[in-house]
């Protein structure tokens, strides 16, 4: 078992390896010159010069690259080009905010997704189970800041019950911290319940037509235990292959969510940093997400041998 | 009764699609969305590029006079503003029913151009074994880092324009399909009649087209209509950042939501008429994909 | 004896009375907050280093100058008690206020100030100017400063009170010897705040709090002179980028002050009743238009002349400001409302006389050579005058390649030299507060020195000749003569064009008082009641 792990854990580093050579190369290439922005409007070219080799930049790629790497092996992400901060500080001010809505994201989308799958399963045919489907298809067609705009038009213009914008800590009070994320929590789950509810469908489907239900209900047991007992444990498999899967549209969504209601989170320094060409910044957030990403991954593959024993690796 | 050999598969696939709801409905939208594209002009639209700064952020239905300047000097042109006008009073209406071109413009390109060169990598991973492993934990790669971060992150690297935004939803997408086409020449290698080729001396490209290939179409036509309706969104997202193409240039969903952001409380009809009928567009090619899986291949297509 | 329910009642009553005072006493401790909105996120805290006027306005807040200019443009004394000069004119001696210190507790002395001076002199046009009249500037004692000039001049107290970007803020003097060509690491000063360095976020949050040992002057506040009093205990900005959210948080109750609020969303904080407007400059921005004069084809003077009849201001007045309560057009180069405005030379200029271009195009031989026009994207106040710009030129017959970009990008761009197809420009727009442009040394655009202009590197004698005359200059009926040959001359060799002027309102709750009009946003003398 842990010997899996260790193998899995390992298994990882090529494919971050992969993701920071072409993170690395791709920003690299970048017209925009962070060098001509640090050093302002009056900079002559020697000025430009000397900033450019202050922060390495006139070193040849693979140097840079090196350097890069062994620099975040010991933990050190870089200092922010703009902020004049370590990246790490940068990182951490910034993680509450995502953190929280992409938790309270993933409760709500659960707590919807599977009961919604669970019921079109069971009343397969007719009209809740049309419905629910259909929910599903419009739910990953329409984009997550047109369901956000139209979410704050209803219910924070039109019927005030939520703010429009912003986000509270948690340390200030959970009622406002709550209050500030119901709107960006639901639009951001839409797209998920879509897929979730649909893919608990489908394998409870599949699952209740086996012959151990049909014998488990023979035995007499309640609908209840069969249910949990046996279709969910089956089902279990690829409902959560589909929830890390759908991480990863997870954290692309976050950015686009904490753009429409403006919650200062890991999102929005990505699209800040991209505009400033703020090579480090983007580079170490991108590494961080695919490094979470690929992490999540892991979890689930070690989750299926504790719910289906036939998985052995 | 009908004799089996006077229909050719092809013409009963046919037939099966279009019988499928998912198809027709989905098809149908689809195909009104694309004669919105091309008969843009003739739709009561004008210039979508048009400005007119007396006329700017008027709600919808307004009738007013547009100031525009001509080689005759100023003119004053009367126009009603079906969809009101934006923060530079150009029409939204036109900008709306322009605006499908470049989205279908660029969701039919991202899907045509990542299944080629999907196609040609996976081709190539599937069947020569020493390259497999390397251009796989490549393609895993690609495919830990978030594909709007890529989409991005590429976009970052060039001007902003039709081009880099093609490329930017491209290189998410790829790996998708390079995995689809390698799944099925692994598969497909191992079918007898393909040994039986193999020892009878025909050639690597031979064998690809004659036997892979056909295999792959199916599920390629699957996966590249969800490719279009994910670039679709893509692009509108980018652009709505102002990271994709810009408003000035030419007018896309995306940008033109994005342009109105600033005016939303005041003005919320420019960005849901746009929001609106790209939900519609997203949504009918979505119900054509599903239909094209049901009909096509419910094997091998995983919209996931 | 108390019964049970006797003590319970009283102690019920010792309780409230025990609760109530001491809420009485945390009320009468609590720190009033000023809740700012800023129109950017503050990244660079070194007002000399850039000309950001974010980090302009940030340094009025920790920093003090030497002189400060009041509502009536007035020049006063600010930290300098007195000012003396000698009979012949070339020595001018300033001594500093009592008590003045520096945030950390030193005191501030005539160093700290000469250190100061220079590092800003270095990197200010204005500066470098006033410093041409210098032969020597030394600290006499602690308190002392003499400047020794080779000619006499009143350009030294009109360069110390410039009020807008560079500032000539004071710091302490080893903060001050950093070279301006690096940044300053150390954000000491002796202004009416501190900047409190724990609590910063770069980018979303700055908090300031009051310098309880500020020694404000006895004269009433003025503008950006007189006392300056800190009347409220901390100020926090954080900025929004979405103008819309922070006005619902205005509304909300959750921030007091929005620095700046484009007319287009006006009516949000109108009809909701909870705030109301204000403002900080009586004659606001103005916005420029920008040649690179170094390729075709505004390299052809008469080319720059034929946009002069082409463009009229109104068009782009109207697109970026929508509502004519905050904009007016105006044709003085040196700002309407201030000192030196004047419209000589201006008439048939900037009236959209598109047959007189076309004809100044003709004389100039335009071949189609395309204008490269950078378009910044992210920034509301200047989004829309480049597709104004745009369709005035082709109106004209020009040919336009609009490029699209964020203000970062331009920004790194238009201090590139190279031809527009390498990575160049040609045109691009943009806005400047008054305070940069009332004087010809002031506006930097006007600075013709080839290789040391600002970019765009306008290259012209006669109008350095000009500026020049005006610093020696000894009356204002001289330097008004001189600004008017300047307008006659930038007809014929165009640096940049005036697009008129506008101002964007502040927004303030109800309860928040005390906004002034200095010309540039600062934060004493508000409260909040």
């Amino acid at each position: 078992m842990l010997f899996y792990i260790l193998k899995r854990l390992l298994a990882t580093v090529p494919v971050l390896l992969v993701v920071g050579v072409f993170i690395f190369l791709l920003l690299r290439l970048t017209p925009g010159d962070p060098a001509a922005m640090i050093a302002g409007d009056y900079a002559t070219e020697d000025q430009i010069a000397a900033i450019k080799e202050n922060l390495g930049l006139d070193k040849p790629l693979i140097n840079q690259f090196f350097i890069w790497m062994s620099n975040i092996a010991n933990g050190d992400l870089g200092e922010s080009y703009f902020f004049k901060k370590q990246v790490t500080e940068l990182i951490i001010a910034r993680i509450e905010p995502t953190l929280s809505l992409s938790v309270v994201t993933i409760i709500f989308t659960i707590m919807i997704a599977i009961p919604m799958g669970i019921i079109s399963a069971y009343k397969q045919g007719s009209w809740i189970d049309r419905v629910v489907m259909g929910f599903s298809v419009i739910g990953f067609s329409i984009p997550v800041f047109v369901i956000g705009f139209g979410l704050i038009y209803v219910f924070s213009l039109n019927l005030g019950w939520f703010p429009v914008q912003g986000y509270q800590r948690l340390e200030m009070g959970v009622f406002q911290w709550i209050r500030h994320l119901i709107l960006p929590a639901l639009a951001l789950s839409v797209i998920f319940v879509a897929f979730i509810a649909r893919m608990t469908r489908t394998s409870v489907l599949e699952v209740l037509g086996e012959d151990y239900v049909r014998t488990a209900r023979a035995k007499g047991q309640t609908e209840t235990k069969v249910l949990v007992n046996h279709a969910l444990r089956n089902a279990a498999v690829p409902i959560i292959t589909v929830i890390g899967f759908a991480f990863a549209i997870l954290i692309g969504g976050v950015v686009v969510t904490e753009s429409v209601f403006n919650i200062p989170g890991l999102g929005l320094l990505t699209v800040d940093a991209v505009l400033n060409r703020d090579f480090p910044t983007i580079q170490a957030v991108v590494l961080l997400f695919s490094f979470v990403y690929v992490l999540i991954n892991l979890v689930i593959d070690i989750c299926y041998t504790f719910l289906d024993p036939r998985i052995r690796y | 009764m009908k004799s089996q050999n006077a229909h050719s598969p092809f013409r009963s696939t046919l037939f099966r699609l279009f019988k499928n709801p998912s198809v027709l409905i989905g098809g149908t939208l689809v195909f009104l969305v694309v004669a919105l594209a091309i008969f843009a002009p003739l739709l009561g639209t004008i210039d979508p590029n048009q400005t007119s700064t007396s006329t700017r952020l008027k709600a919808p239905g307004y009738e007013g006079v547009m100031k525009i300047y001509t080689d005759e000097g100023r003119v004053k042109v009367p126009i009603t503003y079906k969809m009101g006008s934006d923060t530079l009073g150009r029409d939204v209406y036109s900008r709306v029913i322009y605006g499908s071109r470049i989205s279908l413009v660029v969701g039919i390109s991202v899907a045509a151009i990542a299944i080629s060169i999907g196609m040609l990598i996976g081709l190539i991973a599937g069947y020569f074994r020493f390259l497999d492993s390397v251009i796989m934990r490549v393609m895993d790669g690609l495919m830990a880092i978030p594909a709007i971060l890529l989409a991005i992150a590429v976009v970052s690297v060039f001007n902003a324009g039709l081009m880099s935004v093609i490329i930017a939803i491209v290189v998410p997408e790829v790996p998708r399909v390079v995995r689809l086409v390698r799944s099925i020449v692994l598969s497909i290698r191992e079918e007898p009649y393909v040994e039986a080729a193999v020892t009878a001396g025909t050639r690597v490209p031979s064998l690809l087209i004659r036997h892979v290939l056909p295999n792959t179409i199916a599920p390629l036509i699957v996966q590249g209509t969800f490719i279009v309706a994910s670039a679709i969104i893509v692009e509108a997202i980018l652009s709505f950042l102002g990271l994709g193409i810009p408003a000035d240039e030419i007018p896309t969903w995306g940008n033109i939501m994005g342009a109105a952001r600033e005016n939303f409380q005041l003005h919320p009809h420019q960005i849901l008429y746009p929001g609106l009928i790209l939900a519609v567009t997203v949504l009918s090619v979505n119900m054509l994909g599903d239909g094209l899986r049901d009909t096509l291949d419910p094997r091998f297509s995983k919209r996931l | 004896m108390l019964t049970k329910q006797r003590k319970n009642k009283l102690f019920g009553a010792l309780t409230a009375i025990t609760l109530g005072l001491s809420s009485l006493a945390s009320g009468a401790m609590a720190e009033s907050v000023l809740r700012v909105v800023p129109h950017s996120g503050l990244k660079i805290l070194d007002p000399i280093w850039t000309t950001a006027y974010i980090s302009r306005n940030h340094g009025y807040m920790i920093y003090d100058t030497l002189f400060a200019l009041d509502t009536s443009g007035k020049i006063q004394p600010q930290m300098v008690d007195g000012v003396s000069r000698s009979s012949d004119g070339l020595t001018v001696t300033m001594t500093l206020r009592e008590g003045l210190k520096w945030h950390d507790g030193a005191d501030v002395t005539a160093d700290d100030a000469v250190a100061s001076i220079n590092r800003w002199a270095s990197k200010d046009a204005m500066g470098q100017k006033m410093m041409t009249f210098v032969d020597s500037l030394k600290a006499a004692d602690s308190k002392t400063i003499v400047f020794n000039l080779n000619s006499p001049t009143g350009l030294i107290e009109l360069a110390l009170a410039k009020p807008s970007s560079n500032v000539p803020f004071m710091m302490p003097a080893r903060i001050a010897a950093t070279p301006s060509s690096e940044q300053i690491s150390e954000y000491i000063g002796s202004g009416p705040f501190m900047m409190n360095m724990d609590e910063w976020e770069p980018g979303v949050k700055v908090v300031y709090e009051k310098f309880d040992d500020y020694v404000p002057r006895s004269e009433p506040t003025d503008g950006l002179a007189g006392a300056k009093i800190a009347k409220v205990d901390r100020v926090i900005w954080t900025p929004n980028r979405d103008i819309q959210q922070a006005i619902n948080a205005l509304n909300a109750g959750e921030v007091d002050l929005i620095e700046s609020v484009p007319p287009d969303v006006l009516p949000l904080v109108e009809d909701a009743g909870q705030a109301y407007t204000a403002r900080h400059s009586p004659s606001g921005l103005q916005y420029t238009f920008r040649f690179n004069v170094l390729h075709p084809p505004f390299d052809n003077p008469k080319v720059r002349q034929a946009l002069l009849y082409a463009f009229n201001q109104e068009d782009f007045l109207e697109a970026t400001m929508g509502n004519p309560d905050f904009y007016q057009t105006c044709k003085a180069m040196f700002v309407c409302g201030l000192p030196f405005e004047t419209d000589a030379h201006m008439d048939g200029l900037l009236e959209s006389n598109f047959a007189k271009a076309k004809e100044l195009l003709a004389e100039a031989g335009y071949d189609g050579t395309p204008v490269t026009l950078m378009h910044s994207t992210n920034l509301p106040v200047l989004t829309n005058l480049a597709p104004v710009a745009k369709e005035l030129m082709e109106a004209i017959g020009m040919n336009v390649d609009m490029q699209s970009m964020d203000w970062s990008t331009l920004v790194a761009r238009r201090s590139k030299q190279d031809a527009p197809a390498d990575g160049g420009w040609n045109a691009f727009a943009t806005a400047w507060d008054a305070g940069d442009l009332f004087n010809p040394l002031a506006m930097a655009f006007l600075n013709s020195s080839c290789d040391t202009a600002l970019f765009g590197w306008p290259c012209d004698e006669q109008i350095e000749k000009l500026r020049d005359d005006f610093a020696r200059a000894g009356s204002f009926e001289e330097q008004k003569a001189i600004v008017e040959a300047i307008q006659a001359r930038w007809v014929e060799y165009p640096t940049h064009i005036h697009l008129g002027q506008f101002y964007t309102p502040a927004a303030l709750r109800n309860n928040v008082k005390g906004y002034l009009m200095g010309g540039v946003p600062v934060f004493w003398n508000i409260e909040k009641n």
